[in-house]
């Protein structure tokens, strides 16, 4: 069970969603695997499908008509799956709070493990995040 | 090898080379090193830093731990295609290892059997992605079959010169004491030409760089593998991986198999995975319409030139 742990503390493959973002969370996102940051070295890889998935990178201000969409795609993930909101967006909403066409942030829908605030959130940040998810993940969640 | 049943030491001998040297433990090992020199590679071309080379270890042991999910509607087929798959890569890495390590062995046709038995690692990716009822895995299949069906001829054709070059030969380890006594394939008009052929050749069968049209990534997703997880999922990871250490290896045999001591497989092994890495960082994917006209045109000609060659004795 242990060993089990390590190894996916060693290997996160990320499933990135995008709920209604302005986009800046989602280049931001791209800029860690660049070569000034490269997280493949932590194993960290984005994969195209959700199957494959050890986490759940989700950004935006969750809209309604996305928010449906991601209810799903997080049920169709294999299950030690972790959530990271990334953004502020999807932390409070932000200035997106009162709109008509959100309802509420993240952790009121899917059980978030990490939160990274930032709009957007620098890179160093999101691997700060990471690091921090690794630790609690060894802790045992 | 002998006539009929066979003693209870060569029994145990078999369950050796299959289960650990030449065999799954040996080739999935040295496969998944192979896989990560690959990923190395790859990162330090883009400046890059790259993964530590226990990843690919880390990764299927990861993918073996994590749940197994079936779509709703998907056949039986969904689960066993993958192990297929994997154990019939295996069987090559056997074979092809026997012959590497243990010189003076294999059976009369092995050559047959390593081409029919890499046959089936492609069929059963497609049967697992018809069964997943997922419509780009679908589609994945479906570019598969257009992959096979164009590199199967030249590939043929190219292994068939050098049959002929051989004088008939239909066994690795018949071609390779030939080539030790005339010198490497390689070095003859026939060999190189159908050397270019089966380089190309092979980068079809692994999905690598220009003809990842089954996986590919930025379209379809990961195509015939989105609708896998957990352990079906390592083990296609794992089918590529042993693919990536026994396609080469088949290379030395037919073409550079003048001399097979270890350090001097090791050499041209990596010589050979270099090449094909720097060709799949350098190279766009091809559409699958290219790839037919690519497949039966310049490799084609190439290889109808090696037999042709091979049989006026060139």
């Amino acid at each position: 069970m242990n060993l089990r742990k390590k190894a996916v503390t060693k290997s996160i493959w990320l499933y990135h969603i995008s709920c209604g973002s302005c986009n800046n969370c989602d280049i931001e996102i791209l800029d860690c695997f660049t070569p000034r940051f490269d997280v493949e070295r932590f194993g960290i890889q984005l994969i195209g499908s959700v199957r494959h998935a050890d986490a759940l990178i989700i950004t935006g201000a969750m809209n309604k008509k996305a928010v449906a969409r991601m209810k799903r795609v997080y049920e169709q993930a294999p299950k030690p799956c972790f959530v990271i909101a990334i953004g502020q967006c999807a932390l409070s909403q932000q200035m997106f709070r009162d709109s008509y066409n959100v309802d509420k942030p993240l952790d009121h829908i899917l059980p978030v493990d990490l939160y990274v605030p930032g709009c957007p959130p620098r890179p160093e940040a999101m691997i700060d995040g990471i690091a921090k998810l690794i630790a609690k993940i060894r802790k045992g969640k | 090898m002998v006539e009929g049943r066979c003693s209870a030491a060569q029994e145990k001998m078999i369950f050796f080379n299959f289960l650990i040297f030449p065999g799954f433990l040996f080739c999935t090992s040295c496969g998944l090193l192979a896989s990560w020199f690959d990923r190395k590679l790859s990162a330090r071309l883009q400046y890059r830093i790259g993964p530590p080379w226990y990843q690919n270890f880390v990764d299927i042991f990861k993918l073996a731990g994590k749940e197994i999910i079936v779509p709703a509607n998907a056949r039986a087929t969904f689960l066993f295609a993958p192990y297929i798959g994997c154990l019939s890569a295996v069987l090559v890495a056997t074979v092809i290892g026997n012959n590497i390590f243990f010189q003076p062995s294999g059976f009369n046709g092995d050559l047959i059997v390593v081409i029919y038995l890499l046959l089936i690692p492609p069929v059963a990716a497609m049967l697992g992605a018809f069964a997943s009822r997922n419509p780009l895995a679908s589609i994945g299949a479906g570019r598969e079959m257009k992959l096979v069906l164009s590199y199967e001829l030249p590939f043929l054709l190219a292994v068939i010169a050098m049959v002929i070059k051989s004088a008939g030969a239909i066994q690795f380890s018949a071609m390779i004491a030939q080539q030790a006594y005339f010198g490497s394939n390689i070095f003859s008009f026939s060999g190189f030409f159908s050397f270019i052929v089966v380089f190309i050749c092979i980068q079809a069968k692994m999905g690598l760089g220009l003809f990842d049209v089954s996986e590919a990534d930025q379209e379809l997703m990961s195509g015939v593998a989105i609708e896998y997880s957990g352990l079906p999922l390592a083990a296609l990871k794992l089918t590529k991986s042993v693919l990536l250490y026994s396609l080469p290896l088949m290379v030395i045999i037919l073409f550079f198999g003048n001399n097979l001591n270890p350090f001097l497989v090791v050499v041209k092994y990596i010589a050979i995975l270099t090449g094909i890495i720097l060709i799949k960082n350098t190279n766009p994917r091809l559409a699958v319409d290219q790839l037919l006209h690519f497949f039966w045109s310049v490799p084609l000609v190439f290889s109808l030139a090696a037999v042709v060659l091979a049989l006026i004795g060139f």
